[in-house]
């Protein structure tokens, strides 16, 4: 249920991303579908009732064994937080380069409409 | 050489940030020491052929740390990297004098370096796409470097269609996490081998095609090509066709592909109708084009199409059974037509650039008579097209030749039928570019133009060169079997990859 949510939030950012006429719109799906995917990738590792994945110095009196255990039963997986952290910094420099074009652009044409920015064709 | 692997990363990253530092008064300087870092990194693809090993990141092991692989395919292709990035940072010297905030040039190229090398030398799914994404970036920003209102709307273009593909991406890999509980491709494929495909991994599947089919511009996806790749400045137009699309576009689809998710007949069969889609439609698309640099980018989405129409046969005959020497050809012809399509397609938009400079349009129909102005860069541009159309002893023909022939010996009589015709349509294509560029009447306002000076022209002579003895390759024994053979067999033991890396890992480990 969690995970068609999280798929409907990225299909109306991909939506906006290509339907959408204005640049700053766009700019906010592609933002929509990022947090989608980070949203995912962190309820890959989610366990209700879990605990963080640290392991204290207190811990290893208790043996190594049983630490292991434990730590397999309670822990959320700690690697998807750590690929959201990463894919978090590559998304915020994507879209500050976005929003810096949107930038420029709104300074050369006057106008954040993409049916009048068309230049190119061909 | 394992030591050395973190160097194809390392050295352009810190170049990139040691850069900019020299500000516009040292740019000179700047200028001679990004040339050292890409000559550097030639020497060491060039060191690198032949060899395989893995690099384990601050010494975690395989099943935890992330790892960097050598293999024939990796070194293959930043042995692509290397010459061409050498090539146009030569070139970018006089080029990008016209530019203000030269450094900040140099600064993103040595990241898109940095970026396309970590693509192919990783050996984590996860890793590959940062790597991607620094590339990614980079290339955005160097498309949008004039900050004119066409190189504005290309790069937002681009942009937006780059994010959505990074973002499939990372939705496909996240699944692939979900699914097989690792990052490492070994070890993903391992997880694959033993419990099948399931839906979800099916799913991931399509979204990385989709995702690596757009950063390639294979057909369905190539809306953004033609307008990114001709408004760039020449020089990073040569690295955006010549090498970008195929490092993150089509290396990274054919290692999941091949070597982590397995060749199944579907895959193949889409490889091989995106591949003739791919032909027909930039053929067609080129040649109504008369604006320079548009015909050149069209013509590389065509191009494209051959190497993967190589890769996808190579696939189709893999999981039917076939021959393997059949697939073999097939892949072999479909590597080496990558290689050798770098190299002249980066000599093409060099020569337009050179053009663009002399003559300040990009219009075919407002130039004319240039032959006699621009004797050198007639000249190459006269071996590049002939290796682009496929004129015998230049590069583009070996490797169309192999290409039909495997198509042939499969039984595919079609699809070889197919490859000559576009092939006709790419010799049309680069007649009329000689016929309007170079020959005709030259027109009044362009009385006064002077050929190109220095480095470009070096640039230029030393790709031409390139161009006439890539045969060589294929020809001389040895080379083959130091350069081709090892990047087709990588394709070719596709699932056994995963056993390999883990073998090369632990008997590294012992001697240690």
């Amino acid at each position: 249920m969690l995970y068609a949510l999280c798929f409907l939030l990225f299909v109306i950012g991909l939506y906006c991303a290509v339907v959408k006429k204005n640049l700053v719109k766009i700019v906010i799906g592609l933002a929509v579908m990022e947090y989608a995917v980070n949203l995912f990738l962190i309820m890959l590792g989610y366990r209700a009732g879990g605990t963080a994945p640290i392991i204290g110095r207190g811990d290893f009196e208790s043996g190594t064994e049983k630490i292991v255990g434990a730590f397999l039963n309670s822990s959320v997986d700690p690697l998807p937080q750590a690929l959201v952290l990463t894919s978090i910094v590559i998304s915020l420099g994507s879209l500050a380069l976005l929003i810096s074009l949107c930038v420029r652009i709104y300074g050369k044409y006057g106008t954040f409409d993409i049916t009048e920015i068309r230049r190119l064709r061909g | 050489m394992s030591r050395m692997l973190p160097a194809f990363v390392i050295v352009p990253l810190v170049a990139a940030f040691v850069l900019p530092i020299f500000g516009t008064k040292g740019k000179s300087l700047a200028t001679f020491l990004a040339n050292l870092v890409t000559i550097f990194l030639l020497v060491l693809a060039v060191l690198s052929v032949g060899q395989s090993c893995v690099y384990e990141v601050g010494s975690w092991s395989l099943r935890v740390g992330i790892v960097l692989v050598l293999d024939g395919l990796s070194s293959l292709l930043l042995l692509a990297i290397s010459v061409v990035s050498a090539a146009a940072m030569l070139f970018s010297v006089r080029y990008m004098e016209r530019y203000t905030a030269k450094t900040k040039y140099l600064s993103l190229f040595m990241l898109m370096v940095a970026g396309m090398n970590g693509v192919a030398i990783s050996g984590d799914i996860f890793n590959l796409f940062v790597f991607l994404e620094i590339a990614s970036l980079a290339s955005y920003a160097l498309v949008g470097f004039g900050c004119e209102h066409e190189e504005l709307e290309a790069s937002f273009k681009y942009m937006v269609l780059g994010s959505v593909a990074s973002t499939f991406i990372l939705f496909g890999i996240a699944l692939v996490y979900g699914n097989t509980a690792s990052l490492n491709m070994a070890y993903v494929s391992k997880a694959i081998q033993s419990n099948g495909i399931n839906p979800g991994l099916a799913f991931a599947l399509a979204l990385l095609i989709v995702g690596f089919g757009l950063k390639a511009a294979l057909v369905p996806f190539h809306a953004w090509l033609p307008d990114a790749h001709s408004s760039a400045p020449a020089p990073i137009s040569a690295m955006l066709s010549g090498i970008l699309i195929k490092t993150i576009g089509i290396y990274a689809l054919t290692r999941v592909l091949f070597n982590v998710f397995g060749v199944s007949l579907a895959v193949g069969w889409l490889l091989v109708v995106m591949g003739l889609l791919s032909m027909v439609a930039g053929a067609f698309l080129a040649i109504g084009q008369w604006d320079f640099k548009r015909l050149l980018a069209y013509s590389s989405i065509s191009q494209i199409g051959y190497v993967v129409l190589g890769l996808g046969l190579g696939a189709t005959l893999i999981a039917m059974g076939a021959n393997p020497a059949w697939a073999s050809l097939a892949i072999l012809g479909g590597l080496f037509h990558l290689v050798n399509h770098a190299v002249y397609k980066s000599l093409l938009f060099l020569t337009s650039g050179s053009v663009e400079m002399a003559t300040g349009t990009r219009q075919l129909k407002e130039m004319g008579g240039l032959a006699g102005k621009m004797p050198v860069t007639r000249a190459v541009c006269t071996i590049a097209s002939a290796s682009i159309a496929g004129v015998p002893p230049f590069a583009g023909f070996w490797s169309k030749l192999i290409l039909v022939i495997a198509a042939i010996q499969a039984g595919f009589y079609w699809v070889a039928v197919i490859l000559v015709s576009v092939s006709v349509c790419t010799l049309i294509m680069y007649l009329k570019v000689q016929r309007y560029v170079f020959l005709g009447e030259l027109p009044d306002n362009l009385r006064k133009v002077r050929e190109s000076k220095g480095s470009m022209l070096i640039a230029m002579v030393v790709l031409a060169g390139l161009c006439m003895v890539m045969g060589l390759l294929l020809l001389v024994p040895s080379l083959k079997t130091s350069v081709l053979d090892p990047a087709v067999n990588v394709l070719l033991e596709g699932l056994k990859y995963s056993d390999r890396v883990i073998q090369m890992c632990s008997s590294q480990g012992k001697l240690l």
